[in-house]
């Protein structure tokens, strides 16, 4: 085998073998029937954090910013659900205690392939639960 | 062109579809060149980034390290990753020096005081590489003092083992990642080596903007890695070390860029390393590749 015939096998191999091994599935309805669960999950320490920026006038603008930055393409860019992510309007959701949301932020839930967020600063998370709290349950 | 070259730059083609028909999604990319936090990939995203190393060297001509990455995110806890290496030595030849195929996994599924990713590489690298993305054993900048035409002859068929343990806290990241390396052509022993880094976003609050120049956007700090012997030499005798300041811009247009200028820390180590890399990331280039195969 040439070496280039080689290395085409390997960007194969390394790039297709995922893919195909691991298709994007639409978790959508498992995600919405379990992200009460997924939210129940957090410590009762984690939920009952208070949210620092829960009356800061910015923070749903920079919210709605990081949101569509990071988060819309799974959730949609009105966070009504999309095809990986479940509707952020969900009652289940915006009835959850802002500490449980930055809990999940933070944790993600990696089995279901919500990656974690912890690498944006605490601050931002917290913007980012200021926004989605905002956003109630009209469609 | 023979029907094998056809076949690759097919495979190429079909590769790139599912690129320039993805959205772009922002990156918040960290700055370091050699070490690793835990952050993954996020599923289903491929980011293609291209590295540059310049290094001063003693004794022979100055050189540019270059790599490509594709790094694709398979699942929240497995990313691929793949290179190709190569570098060009003044006054002497540039060249081709191989390929890598990267996957770290991530250990444990939420967020821990310390997060522990495995990291595992195999190299098919020729001695002339000099793209230094990790140092290990007795690596020395003489080693790259000797010319293209002799050191490209020898071909490495090396597998790397990492263990990459990163904490964020207050907006700091610290990460540390000790390596072993084995090379599985010839009879060397384990090669061992060390990256550690630290570094924070220069503002922890987004603005309300979008902007190119927002401090959130710049995450600094700095990083130091070399090599710590091998299996009979266990230690820092005869080997090289390196420190430095590294910083990462995250523009809202998809592009991240990253600086490093490194200072060698013993008369082992290259003078002075420049970095430069540019990247970009593509979302949902997962999705499209299953449809583009068929798939649902």
């Amino acid at each position: 085998m040439t070496r280039i015939t080689s290395i085409g096998v390997a960007v194969a191999f390394s790039l297709l073998t995922p893919v195909v091994s691991f298709p994007q599935q639409d978790h959508t309805t498992s995600l919405t029937n379990s992200v009460d669960v997924e939210l129940a999950n957090a410590p009762k320490k984690a939920a009952g954090r208070h949210n620092p920026l829960e009356t800061d006038r910015e923070a749903p603008a920079a919210g709605a910013k990081l949101f569509a930055q990071h988060c819309a393409e799974c959730h949609g860019a009105t966070a009504g659900g999309g095809k990986k992510g479940p509707s952020l309007r969900a009652s289940e959701v915006q009835q959850a205690p802002p500490g449980a949301i930055f809990w999940l932020l933070t944790n993600g839930v990696v089995r279901r392939g919500m990656p974690v967020w912890s690498k944006l600063p605490d601050a931002q998370r917290w913007q980012l639960v200021t926004y989605i709290k905002s956003l109630g349950t009209r469609s | 062109m023979n029907r094998t070259h056809r076949h690759l730059i097919h495979l190429c083609l079909l590769s790139l579809a599912p690129i320039l028909l993805a959205p772009l999604a922002l990156a918040q990319e960290s700055p370091y060149f050699v070490t690793y936090d835990h952050y993954l990939e996020e599923p289903g995203n491929l980011e293609v980034e291209y590295f540059s190393t310049f290094g001063t060297q003693r004794g022979a001509g100055n050189f540019i390290a270059d790599w490509t990455e594709l790094e694709y995110g398979a699942t929240a806890w497995w990313t691929t990753e793949f290179y190709l290496d190569g570098q060009s030595t003044f006054n002497d030849s540039t060249i081709f020096t191989g390929f890598r195929w990267e996957n770290r996994v991530r250990l444990l599924k939420a967020e821990h005081l310390i997060n522990p990713v495995l990291y595992l590489e195999y190299e098919q690298i020729s001695e002339a590489d000099k793209i230094m993305k990790e140092v290990e054993g007795h690596d020395v900048a003489s080693d790259h003092a000797v010319s293209n035409a002799f050191t490209r002859q020898g071909l490495n068929h090396e597998l790397e083992f990492k263990l990459l343990l990163s904490s964020t806290h207050n907006g700091w990241n610290f990460a540390v990642n000790p390596l072993a390396v084995k090379n599985l052509t010839g009879g060397d022993p384990w090669e061992f080596g060390y990256a550690i880094g630290a570094s924070r976003p220069l503002a922890l609050k987004a603005s309300t903007q979008r902007c190119n120049l927002c401090r959130e956007n710049f995450i600094a700090g700095v990083e130091m890695y070399g090599g710590l012997g091998d299996r009979y030499s266990f230690g820092l005798p005869d080997t090289s070390h390196y420190v430095a300041p590294v910083i990462a811009w995250n523009l809202p247009s998809d592009w991240t860029l990253r600086l490093s200028p490194g200072f060698g820390l013993n008369d082992n180590s290259h003078g002075f390393l420049l970095r430069w890399g540019l990247s970009r990331e593509f979302s949902g280039f997962g999705e499209r590749m299953v449809r583009l195969l068929g798939g649902h």
